[in-house]
């Protein structure tokens, strides 16, 4: 375990570089789901909303779940070249699919017999938008851009390969840091990651209404893009 | 632990000019010669490693899942722990999970099989437990009024019915893993990974495009073959309901 | 195709065609709750005949029947299955044993209507050829067509859905038959249709068979013999439905078989059943088969000023006249005591 107490050392040798490329990473991250997040939670929403678009919507995850992200962002290299907004970009088109499909599916699958009910009391169509179905939405809503945010911070420590700072460029680096180093910056992408998964999942379960929380506890992240079993199989 | 990283050594960053086309020799962007040329000591090879770190990963991966959520579906208590643990190392990035394995299994295939066997067990042992859970409490009752006992109840009547949740939860599993094996290159030079960061270090592009492209061709037809799979295995899904 | 004589009995014990069943002081108590479910109910139901539990919801009377094949496990009490005590068989063993239908049926999704009906044969290991028949015949027994056979269970409607489920139940000929409301949720025609055939069903196989309800009609209806649970498991009344029609054995039993309890009485017997008063000269205005039910007659009677009616056989010839006086004073006849050597 001498190879895991360098790496602390390590840490708390560099924790200067290591800040500032922490921060570089959630730059990086944040910017990709911002991105992503204007334009596929519109989308998705309207679509879910209209009852249109099932299959791109509901595939488009299933086929960005299948781009390698090592292999998307050395495309993107290759066609875009190096730097930031270039593996900004690769990173918009990986969170893009998930977040499209949980908006989608959400508003898609709220209770038809709320709606009805809605409608039947008179709410204009965007009245029934805004006050039925984005609030039943929410919650899955909410488990897609978590999802897709974990996904980007993982994904993001690959930018070192394309010239993007980020945590990795310690990682992929080894001539450089040598292993205690590589280990450190390692922990330090899964404490971030991990951080962010329980960050989103408190927010995931503070937009939930009361009344539609499940009793399970420490639900993990919600894996959309397929008949999703958790949804229909508990009642 | 500090050897030279694996892909240092890969592929010489020149292409040979000697044997290159014209389209090589001008570093288009993209070469079909070059693929051509190539498919036999660099793709294919690759191609089947990838394929087999998948298999490997897969297969294993399953069993280990498998096993959690039939424990798991007779004591529902094991539940949260196993979705706790198997969530964390879902969540921990691929490149930073390769990289702390390496201290215990060094730079090898082991590692890398692993790390990618962890990121399949969430999923599998998930939707194998959804599955077995969204059997309907009257074919239970019924099953068990007919005198099938504990046994012949999960393995002629649940997990039947768990197969389109089973198969589903392989599905996902499956692509990301082809996805995911590529970041194996880190540790070991192995799979589709080795040529896409070779790619990367030159600026003939061919290479990195190739089998970019290969690796979401094996995603989609895998998942295509599951699909077929389930639809051999579940014939009563897609039966046209009377009512 | 006669399927009466084809069914054989099958397993490690060899029952007759039809097993008595026998509760002695059953009482069933869950760890934790503040009374028993059910309390020291004690009841036999003679062999072929169709006991029917009803009672108000909580009354304990799928309990009681689940415990008939150890779905529940008794607390004390004795469940004597043709003389022998169930609590000595081994679960799954004594559960093939005996049909099982429940409301929701539980048909395997997964498997085709055939495979469905064959599933206890084959845990009990019968050749081929034989479930293949048996199969054959229990669709023809409970009037589906075998080209069923083939297809899955979603594939088919509600009532469809409910006939397997008893040709499921019987596949195996089991000696007894447990039914937990069976018809409870399909519509109410449907259901008519239901219990008729399910009465016409057990004119031909003759079964023991608990049946549970929550509806009074439909066990008067069905039943060779009523018993009528109240809260806490408690049996209220067990008697055949004549007798508790005239006779309630307190308010509760009176109560819940309801304030038109004569009129359900008078539905049970027919014109044929009763003494009919000569023809004698003025002819009366209507006339009535001799088939139809007190009940119904009484009704024409109401309708057309209460005046006789003549009652004719199936050609039109007449056999006698019948008078309000008449049908009163059949329900004031004591009903008939049970025969139990009866066959």
């Amino acid at each position: 375990m001498n190879d895991f107490t360098d790496a602390f050392r390590f840490i708390a040798d560099n924790t200067a570089l290591l800040w500032t490329l922490t921060l570089d990473h959630l730059a990086l991250s944040g910017a990709a789901v911002g991105i992503a997040l204007a334009l596929a939670l519109p989308l998705g929403v309207t679509l879910g909303h209209v009852h249109r678009g099932s299959f791109v919507s509901i595939n488009v995850s299933n086929v960005g779940r299948a781009l390698p992200s090592l292999a998307l962002i050395s495309i993107g290299v290759a066609v875009l070249g190096i730097g930031f907004v270039n593996v900004m970009v690769a990173l918009v088109v990986l969170a893009f699919p998930i977040m499209l499909t949980n908006a989608y599916v959400a508003v898609e699958s709220v209770d038809q017999d709320a709606v009805e009910a809605a409608r039947g009391m008179g709410m204009k169509p965007h009245e029934v938008l805004w006050k039925v179905e984005l609030p039943l939405a929410l919650p899955l809503i909410f488990a897609g851009i978590r999802t897709a945010v974990v996904y980007v911070i993982a994904t993001a420590t690959l930018a070192a390969v394309a010239g993007a700072h980020s945590l990795g460029d310690i990682i992929v680096d080894q001539a450089t840091y040598r292993l205690p180093g590589v280990l450190g910056a390692a922990i330090c992408v899964a404490v971030l990651a991990l951080l962010a998964e329980l960050l989103f999942a408190g927010l995931q379960r503070a937009v939930t209404p009361r009344a539609l929380r499940s009793e399970e506890r420490g639900a993990p992240t919600v894996l959309l893009g397929e008949p999703n079993p958790e949804r229909t199989a508990r009642t | 632990m500090t050897g030279p990283l694996p892909l240092a050594a890969a592929q010489p960053v020149i292409p040979d000019f000697g044997r290159g086309s014209t389209c090589v020799r001008d570093n288009g962007a993209f070469c079909w010669d070059w693929v051509s040329d190539h498919w036999g000591d660099t793709l294919r090879p690759a191609l089947m490693q990838h394929l087999q770190l998948t298999a490997i990963a897969i297969v294993l991966g399953f069993a280990i899942a498998f096993v959690l959520a039939l424990a798991a579906h007779r004591r529902g208590r094991l539940t949260t722990p196993v979705v706790l643990v198997t969530g964390l190392l879902y969540t921990i990035p691929s490149l930073a999970l390769f990289q702390l394995l390496v201290p215990f299994t060094g730079l090898s295939r082991t590692t890398a099989e692993v790390a990618l066997v962890s990121y399949t067990l969430l999923i599998l042992f998930r939707n194998t437990l959804a599955g077995l859970a969204g059997v309907p409490e009257e074919v239970r009752d019924a099953a068990r009024g007919m005198g099938l006992t504990q046994r012949q109840l999960l393995w002629s009547v649940e997990l039947p019915l768990a197969l389109p949740a089973i198969v589903a939860g392989l599905r996902i599993a499956t692509v990301t893993v082809i996805s995911l094996a590529t970041v194996a290159v880190f540790v070991v030079n192995e799979g589709l990974g080795a040529p896409i960061y070779a790619g990367l270090q030159q600026t003939f592009k061919t290479e990195l495009i190739a089998a970019g492209a290969l690796c979401v061709a094996l995603a989609l037809i895998a998942d295509g073959l599951l699909v077929l799979l389930q639809r051999v295995l579940t014939p009563w899904t897609r039966v046209a309901r009377s009512r | 195709m006669n399927s009466d004589n084809t069914a054989q009995t099958e397993g490690p014990t060899a029952y007759p065609r039809a097993a008595s069943l026998e509760l002695r002081n059953v009482s069933k108590q869950y760890p934790g709750a503040s009374r028993p479910a059910i309390e020291d109910l004690t009841l036999t139901v003679p062999a072929g005949e169709v006991c029917v539990l009803v009672g108000p919801s909580g009354c304990g009377k799928t309990t009681a029947m689940r415990l008939v094949n150890r779905m529940i496990v008794l607390t004390s009490g004795k469940i004597l299955l043709d003389g022998a005590s169930v609590m000595e068989r081994k679960p799954p063993e004594l559960r093939r044993e005996i049909g099982y239908v429940i409301q929701q049926i539980g048909l395997f999704p997964h498997l085709t209507i055939a495979d469905n009906i064959a599933t206890v044969p084959r845990l009990l290991g019968w050749e081929k050829d034989r479930v293949a028949a048996r199969v054959q015949e229990l669709l023809a027994l409970v009037q589906l067509p075998p080209e069923l056979a083939d297809r899955y269970p979603a594939q088919l409607s509600g009532g469809q859905r409910q006939r397997v489920g008893v040709a499921r139940a019987l596949a195996a000929d089991p000696p007894l038959l447990l039914m937990d409301e069976p018809f409870g949720a399909i519509d109410p025609i449907a259901r008519a249709r239901l219990q008729d055939e399910l009465l016409q069903l057990q004119q031909r196989v003759k079964k023991t068979i608990v049946f549970v309800t929550h509806d009074i009609d439909e066990a008067i209806k069905l039943g060779d013999r009523i018993a009528i649970l109240r809260e806490g498991g408690v049996l209220a009344q067990y008697a055949p439905p004549d007798e508790l029609l005239a006779a309630p054995a307190d308010d509760f039993v009176a109560q819940f078989v309801g304030v038109d309890r004569g009129l359900k009485r008078l539905a049970l017997s027919r014109l044929v059943d009763v003494e009919l008063l000569p023809l004698n000269g003025d002819h009366a205005a209507g006339t009535v088969d001799v088939q139809t039910s007190l009940r119904d007659a009484a009704s024409l009677m109401l309708a057309d000023g209460n005046r006789p009616l003549t009652v004719v056989d199936g050609d039109g010839k007449p056999l006698g006249q019948v008078t309000l006086e008449l049908i009163s004073a059949a329900l004031d006849r004591h009903p008939p005591a049970p025969d139990p050597s009866a066959p």
